[in-house]
Order: C-alpha cells, then structure tokens, then sequence
C-alpha cells in the first residue's frame, strides 16, 4: 500500500468524496503508526533503547490527511514526534523503528534515534530536535523549489510550542515575502509539553499570526482524516499553483505524555478521556463502515497491520549495529 | 602575469567565477544586492546575476542561515553573507544544531554544501558587541569547517574551495583586510582547505598566525630581522581541518613558537594549536609554546585601549626575544 500516492485535487474542485480504497489506505496508515508507537512504547518499557520517545498517539489523522495531498517528490520536514510523519511519507516501519532501536539499518543508521528520522529518496527532510529550529529549513527547501521551478511543496509540521519561538517568525516572515510554495501546520495539541496554551501564548488563535505576514491562514479541528486531507489541499494547491505560503493551524490532542517520562499531571484524566472519545483512528475506522466495506475486509487490513509491526519489531530486534570505526565518515563529506 | 587586486576583490572574482560555472550557486544576505554589499564584497553581482541570484534578506540572521541550510540539503550550493560573524550568535542554533549535524543525523543522506561568509575580528572603535574573534567558537564543533584567509590570493583560492566543497564552511574574512592590495595569479587556481603555508622562511623561531596575525607576524618577522633573528611565519590558513604536520615540520626545525592569536585566550585556537605542538614536538622544543592572543575581556571602545587588547609588533618581539632566552 502506497503512502506517497498523489491526491491533490485540480484547482476549484469541490473535495471529492473519498472512496472506499481512499479510507482504506488512510486507516491502514493510522492504524500502523498507532500499532507502531504502541509497540515502541513497549520496547522502550522493556529497555530495548533509551533517549527520548515522543508518541504522536491521538493526533494519527493530522499527518496521514495532510500528507495524502503531496506527490512523491513533495518535501516534509517535521519536529521530533515525527514517526507518523515519516510513514506517511512512505518510510517502512522497518526502518523507522530500527533506527529507535539505534540499528544499522534504521532509517539513519541509528544515529539519529527517535528524534532525527530521515530519507533522502522519499524526500523526508527529517525530524529537529530544536523546537522551531526546523522552520527556517523548511523555507529553504521552499525557496529552492522555486528557485529551480520545480513545482515542489514542503509541508512543515510543527506544534503550538515553536509558535512563540523566533526561528517560526523567521521562517514564516522569509516565506512570507519571499512568496514561498510551502505550507506551515500548527499541530495544536493544546500543551507546549506541560504548559497549556493559555500560559504560552498571549493569542490562543495561532493562525492569527499569519494575519501580520499577510499570508493565508486556516484552522480546524484534526480528528477526521478527509477533513485534514481535503484542507490541506487546499494550502498545498496554493503553493503549487500560486507559490505562496499558508499557516494551518490544526486543533488536535495526543492522548500520552509529551514523552515517556511524563507523568501528565498537569491534565485530568477527564479530559483526556474526553478527547479519547474523538480517536481519529476509531473515526477513521467507522468512516469505512458506513462506505460499506465488510467488516471481514477492515479485519483484514487491521491483521495486516499487526503483522508489518510485528515484522518491523523483529527485525529491528535482529538487525546489526554500526560499528565505531565507521562514524568518523559521516561528520563530514570527503 | 599576475595582477594585483584588493582582498575584497579576490572575494568577488571567487563568487563571480563560480556563479558563472554553477547555476546552483546563489549568495544571499543583508544589502548583498542592491546596496552592492556593506562592505563592497559583493559588488556588481546583482547587475551581473539578477534578483534570482542575488537575493537581499531582511534583518533575520537565524531566518536566512536557515534557508541557506534548507537549500543545501535539497541540492543548492548557497553562499549565505553575514553582515559580519558578530551577528551570527542570532543564527547559533542554525549553525550549530541543524548545519553541522544534519549529515549524521541522517546517516549520511544529506550533505551541506553551503558557504557562510562575512567580516571577523576587530575593525576599529567598534566596540565589544562588533569587535569579535568567533574562530575558536565555531572550530570547536565538528561537522563544521573554518577558513581565515590572510591576503587576496588566499582569499580568492580559499573561497572558490570552500563553494566547490561539500560541506558547511565558516569562511571569516579579516574586517580591516578587504582594502589591502596583493598579487593574485592570472586565471584559475584554487587553493586546497586544510593546507598551511609558509609565509616567510625562518630558522630561529616560529610564529603562527592566521587572517590578519599573518600581518602581525611578518612585520614582526621584520622587525627581529634587524636584529639578526630570522623568524618563520606559518599561516593555518583553514583552522578546521588544521594541517597540523605543516606546523609540526616547522616548530621542529625552528624549536620555539609563538602563535599570535587576535581571539580570546579561553579555549582559543592557540592553545589547541600549542597543544598539538608540544605533544609532537616535545623532545625538539627548546622553550615552551607562547600564546599572544587578545585580551581576555570583552572590547573596550576607546582607541588606546582597543589597541592594547589585540596584538601587536612590540609585544611580539618582546615574546620571541624571551622565548630566545635574550630578554
């Protein structure tokens, strides 16, 4: 199944109506990258690797909508909760939890971890592990899409956490005069890692800011994938046909902790609940119900599922490491 | 026939000559453009190249380092110009969490083929916040390469080295060297990174010095010329990678050194350098290496004592005459 299919709409097209084979690729994709965090989660319980382990649980449709809209050679470059991003993006789970595992054959040789997933042929520009620090990039790879008119998007993902950073200004402000083909999404999961919006952020409204750059701006609740896609394709068409730049602000919730050692304490545990009950993964399954697929076939691809992370897991665990003598070679280029 | 040009000048042949070869190449950065450079490096190349290659950028240091990074590792090969490195502390994260490590991070996937360049080091009454040796900061972070020319040939063979070179480059040019006049060759001619030269050959010490110290030390060279004591003058010319045997070769035969240092003395180059030199040379050395750098404090306005905190001829001299045992 193929993540990095193209479906962006012509421009004025009303959004299609999603087909069964859409929704069916959409909730295969959410489903692996929950089943994909869930067993992460499990490894890092176990000791399997350490660092730091950031799960996206809860917020699957935001990157699986927006980047359904993008053609192959689109860039993506998100922060470090960026495991959903890179499979949507058409990495395998393979190579992304191998590199969790610090494995030779993870995505970046196990020397990125976690945080630093990268794949120069699926134009995954890879995961910062500075908040906002990545904006800046993103309207480079922008500004050498049109500097080379190759009709190229990048889509940058970033949470409410980096909007008060300068770097997103910078960034934003570039794109902004430069006219650049690129689309900033806000993922708004409400808490710059344990400090709610309302301490953070003098305006809740993110997407307001890009009323001071003069640049378009949407905002939505990130529960439903169509929504997602159908949205986002309307920022990416802008920046294809008319090279300019959209702030997205996408209202979503991550159902863990801001990482494995967060304790939550500073949310109820009615809240979270609250937003479990909107699980795009739930929804996203439902959605296939009521286009009809049988119920034997949604069992299928959830079995799939289980089997690719299973798969991916014992490779990781029976994968080489890199050996010390070779890492000089990667500091610089000869 | 080789011509004599300004270093500035040598700086832009470099630019012109390559931006005429590689599409790929742009140069971007504050009044770059219209206003033909703060400080005239750029002159002409907007006229010659246009808008699209030649691209003014507001005010945002870590804004446009980050761009230049982003194009680099989607294929351009940018020449990003810092108004001067004094401002590049804005841009610290870019340069030193995403340029020098992005290719690691990734396994080796992407490279950063990206020049970042402008004005180092004290100019003139300038102040502690434009008066700054950033060498040693940004030499200390793998990943990253320094480059100091010291005259106009360096300059131009430096530069067209560092664009056709794969990796991130802090290329730092003396503020108060871009009017100096010097002979270049005719043509193309490239001058490899990590490559010292003797500047002037020497028997009885050795003073190594980088950008504008290389003046510092031939004048010096001069002055103990006359009194019959023949120094030789080694000039880093890149301080990452650093050729470190070149250095070694000379102390060896000299047996003392000085290294002239205009940057801080905390963890500067210099006692990287000395370092590596008294390792190596240990059993040749017939007094310890001596360090002049830059005072350790931040750089006062007035003139008199600006002038007492970077190095200079007298100072030096005195320096070589007591590792000479003559003083």
């Amino acid at each position: 199944m193929s993540a990095i299919e193209s479906e962006a709409s012509e421009p004025h097209q009303a959004p299609r109506v999603p087909d069964k084979t859409q929704l069916a690729r959409y909730y295969h994709q959410m489903l692996a990258i929950r089943r994909m965090e869930e067993a992460l989660a499990k490894a890092y319980a176990l000791r399997k690797f350490g660092g730091f382990l950031h799960l996206y649980i809860g917020q699957e449709a935001v990157a699986v909508g927006a980047l359904a809209t993008l053609k192959p050679e689109d860039y993506v470059i998100a922060t470090y909760r960026e495991h959903a991003h890179a499979y949507a993006k058409g990495m395998s789970a393979k190579e992304i939890i191998a590199e969790l595992y610090g494995k030779a054959t993870g995505c970046s040789k196990g020397l990125g971890g976690s945080m630093h997933l990268f794949d120069a042929a699926k134009n995954f520009l890879g995961g910062y592990g500075i908040v906002g620090g990545h904006i800046p990039l993103a309207a480079g790879t922008a500004f050498a899409s049109k500097y080379r008119g190759d009709g190229r998007v990048t889509l940058c993902f970033f949470g409410d956490g980096s909007v008060p950073q300068g770097a997103f200004h910078e960034g934003v402000a570039l794109a902004a005069l430069w006219r650049l083909p690129v689309v900033f999404i806000c993922e708004n999961n409400l808490y710059s890692m344990g400090t709610p919006l309302y301490r953070s952020l003098s305006v809740a409204d993110v997407s307001q800011k890009a009323l001071g750059y003069g640049i378009a701006r949407d905002r939505f609740d990130g529960d439903d994938v169509i929504r997602v896609r159908d949205r986002i394709a309307e920022a990416v068409r802008r920046a294809r046909n008319e090279s300019l730049p959209t702030l997205v602000e996408i209202i979503t919730y991550r159902f863990r902790g801001h990482s494995m050692s967060d304790a939550g304490l500073y949310r109820t545990k009615e809240e979270v609940e609250e937003w479990k009950k909107r699980d795009p993964i739930s929804y996203g399954r439902e959605l296939l119900v009521r286009a009809k697929m049988d119920e034997k076939d949604i069992v299928a691809i959830e079995q799939k599922v289980t089997e690719e992370i299973e798969e991916a897991v014992k490779f990781a665990e029976e994968s080489p490491e890199l050996a010390y003598e070779r890492l000089a070679e990667f500091t610089y280029k000869e | 026939m080789p011509r004599t040009v300004a270093f500035r000048e040598a700086l832009n042949e470099a630019m012109l000559e390559e931006m005429e070869k590689d599409d790929r190449i742009f140069l971007m950065g504050e009044e770059v453009g219209h206003y033909d450079g703060a400080y005239k490096v750029s002159k002409g190349l907007l006229k010659k190249f246009g808008e699209r290659r030649v691209i003014d950028t507001p005010i945002a240091e870590g804004g446009f380092v980050g761009v230049g990074i982003g194009a680099a590792m989607v294929g351009l090969r940018p020449i990003i110009e810092l108004m001067t490195w004094n401002f590049s502390f804005v841009a610290a994260d870019q340069l030193i969490n995403n340029a020098a490590k992005i290719r690691q991070m990734s396994g080796g996937q992407f490279t950063l083929p990206v020049v970042f360049r402008g004005p180092g080091g004290s100019a003139h009454m300038l102040a502690a916040q434009h008066s700054q040796s950033t060498e040693a900061l940004w030499a200390h972070i793998p990943g990253l390469k320094v480059v100091m020319p010291a005259n106009p040939k360096d300059a131009k063979g430096l530069l067209k080295s560092a664009i056709r070179d794969d990796n991130p480059i802090v290329f730092i040019e003396g503020e108060v060297l871009y009017a100096d006049q010097g002979e270049i060759p005719d043509g193309e001619y490239t001058i490899p990174l990590g490559v010292a030269e003797v500047k002037r050959p020497g028997t009885d010490i050795t003073l190594i010095g980088w950008s504008k110290m290389v003046k510092i030390a031939l004048a010096t060279a001069d002055a103990l010329a006359a009194e019959g004591i023949e120094a030789e003058v080694v000039d880093p010319r890149t301080i990452r990678p650093l050729d470190e045997e070149l250095l070694v070769q000379s102390v060896s035969k000299t047996k003392r050194c000085l290294i002239l240092e205009e940057g801080w003395p905390f963890n500067g180059v210099g006692a990287e350098i000395a370092y590596r030199i008294g390792r190596r040379c240990f059993d040749d050395l017939d007094a310890p290496v001596e360090r002049l750098t830059g005072a350790d404090m931040p750089m006062p306005y007035n003139h008199h004592l600006e002038q007492q905190c970077i190095p200079d001829v007298p100072r030096a001299v005195a320096a070589v005459k007591k590792l000479l045992y003559l003083e």
